[in-house]
């Protein structure tokens, strides 16, 4: 099949976004996953809620509230601009910022359910071993949550391709900085280009397809009791 | 300075996990920082809480300990687990699963405080008999396996004080005698102060030196092993574990009937031939139930050990059928566990002369 210079422009900017957006989410879900996995503090519980909210907000609303808080008059917006990086909407930034949010569940949540599964055990064996805190962080909960983070790789990896409502709020379609496949492909059914959608959406099937057959064959190997959004 | 100086006073809030409903530890002890010091109890007496508390995994109330003169801990001064000088054995499987045998041993190497040599190494290895297995990952070993690696480990991070909490109890009779020698090759070989948690009579009278009963949260008595064990008001019902530990000392071998005779002060027993030589001491573990009583001296009697005792005290069992009476021959200590109507019978009391028939005695190490 032939795919046009847009399509494989957008489907190079898909890529980079959703590359990283999925570092983003590995450096800031860890900490967070870890905190949510141990923390006794009442604010365990909205915290968790806040980071899922995204499962199941319509991304229209999450792209909505973003674009007035990035936008000029808007708190992020305010301080982007007053750091000297304009306003973030219509920017690929502006994609990163909302696809680490509306994505973060599918990372915190495989890497949290990981770490609560290594029980407290393992950690008082470390201490007992002279292994201090952090110590025991990377040479004990890291390795034994290892599955987690590849579930949760994959799925950030994965969904942050797929998305759509948000991108189109937050980042409009401007070719090459914000037009992604799902995009491009909503504008060639607009022109009723249904071949060109056609050609991206059985892209995006397979790629879908063939990284969750990857992902739940991996899981039951391992005996993971991953994550099944959907699954 | 060589003792364990420890005070803990703990009550569980009502989402904590307690052994028992209700349950406190109160327990203010001193112990000696050498040999095996066996922490013997009933399950949910706090046999391990105590330990998790010296451990520093659970943090008491109120608590206090020094070790060897080293303050642990004490009101305003708290060390972490990791800062203890300590190693720790778990009642079961605790490898860590991402790593081999070795690796967990290389992970106590890494992180013991001074550098040791290739051959402590090798000494620990070959102490445990692990050498062939350390390229094993844990879920590959048996349980016996996995609980030597354990102690391997343990030992590699140089304690100065090495916590064993019933480290057998996950394991079934025969592994329970797999590792027993291994522990007793523990003691002999280093020099490291052990506290072993363990419900089981057998390992306290084959492997301590002394003795701490714990029940109810509370250290009931304590003491070197063969004072606490002879104790006629011995606070935990051991029923037909009770019995006295002593240690004898090998006289003569007795080819022809493959015996030995081993002597105390104040009399000789036969025991089986366990191919000790003359001179070496063994300990001894007499039950109360196979000690028996007459008046008159019995000669056709299938029983080789018989000797004159004189009963000092007698006091009701927990079984209302019997009676446990306690018995000296000369530096000797025993009990003897008979029925109510046979010491009717025989008018046994205190002061008397009797004769003692001791059908069995194990040799315990």
């Amino acid at each position: 099949m032939g795919l046009s210079g847009p399509d494989l422009a957008a489907i190079g900017l898909t890529l980079q976004l959703a590359t990283v957006v999925t570092v983003v989410l590995l450096i800031i879900g860890t900490p967070l996953a870890w905190w949510l996995a141990t923390t006794r503090s009442v604010l365990k519980g909205p915290v968790a809620a806040l980071v899922s909210l995204p499962l199941v907000l319509p991304p229209t609303v999450l792209g909505f509230y973003l674009l007035i808080a990035m936008g000029p008059q808007g708190w992020i917006g305010q301080f982007t601009q007053a750091i000297g990086l304009g306003t973030l909407p219509f920017t690929f930034g502006g994609l990163v910022v909302a696809s680490v949010l509306y994505s973060m569940p599918f990372v915190v949540q495989p890497i949290q359910n990981a770490m609560e599964a290594i029980g407290t055990r393992p950690l008082e064996v470390a201490a007992t071993l002279r292994a201090g805190p952090l110590d025991r962080f990377f040479s004990v909960v890291l390795p034994l949550a290892r599955p987690g983070f590849l579930t949760a790789t994959v799925l950030g990896f994965a969904h942050t391709v797929g998305e759509f409502g948000v991108v189109l709020m937050i980042g409009g379609n401007i070719p090459g900085a914000t037009r992604v496949v799902s995009v491009q492909m909503y504008d060639h059914v607009e022109a009723l280009d249904y071949a060109g959608a056609h050609q991206l959406a059985v892209i995006m099937v397979l790629f879908s397809f063939v990284t969750l057959v990857a992902l739940y064959r991996f899981q039951s190997r391992r005996g993971v009791s991953g994550l099944k959004y959907g699954g | 300075m060589d003792t364990i100086k420890l005070r803990f006073h703990h009550g569980f809030g009502p989402k904590a996990p307690a052994p028992t409903p209700g349950f406190r530890l109160d327990v203010n002890l001193t112990l000696p920082a050498t040999g095996i010091s066996a922490i013997f109890g009933p399950s949910g007496s706090g046999k391990s809480t105590l330990l998790r508390c010296i451990a520093g995994l659970l943090r008491a109330d109120t608590g206090y300990l020094s070790v060897n003169g080293q303050l642990w801990q004490s009101e305003g001064h708290w060390c972490p687990t990791h800062r203890r000088p300590l190693g720790y054995v778990f009642q079961e499987a605790s490898l860590l699963p991402h790593l081999s045998a070795g690796g967990n041993l290389e992970y106590a190497v890494k992180r013991a405080p001074s550098g040791q040599s290739r051959a402590v190494y090798q000494h620990a290895v070959g102490l445990m008999g692990i050498g062939a297995l350390l390229d094993r990952m844990p879920d590959q070993l048996s349980g016996g396996e996995r609980q030597r690696v354990a102690i391997a480990r343990a030992i590699l991070i140089q304690p100065e004080l090495l916590l064993m909490d019933e480290p057998l109890a996950a394991l079934d009779d025969t592994r329970k005698r797999e590792i027993l020698p291994y522990l007793e090759r523990l003691r002999e070989e280093l020099d490291i102060p052990v506290l072993y948690v363990s419900h089981s009579a057998d390992e306290v009278a084959r492997l301590a030196d002394h003795l701490v009963v714990m029940e109810n949260g509370k250290a009931v008595a304590q003491g070197p092993l063969m004072d606490v064990l002879s104790r006629i008001d011995f606070p935990v019902r051991l029923g037909d574990d009770a019995g006295t530990v002593t240690t004898v000392r090998v006289v003569s071998r007795d080819s022809h009937w493959h015996l030995v005779k081993a002597s105390f002060r104040g009399g000789e027993f036969w025991l089986r031939d366990s191919g000790d030589e003359p001179g070496a001491a063994i300990r001894v573990r007499i039950l109360a139930r196979d000690v028996s009583l007459t008046r008159s001296l019995h000669e056709d009697t299938s029983i080789l050990n018989r000797f004159e005792a004189t009963v000092t005290q007698i006091v009701p069992d927990d079984d209302e059928a019997m009676v446990m009476v306690q018995l000296t021959v000369g530096s000797l200590l025993l009990l003897a566990r008979i029925t109510r109507r046979s010491r009717a019978h025989l008018a046994l009391a205190p002061g008397q002369t009797v004769w003692a028939q001791i059908k069995s005695v194990a040799i315990v190490r």
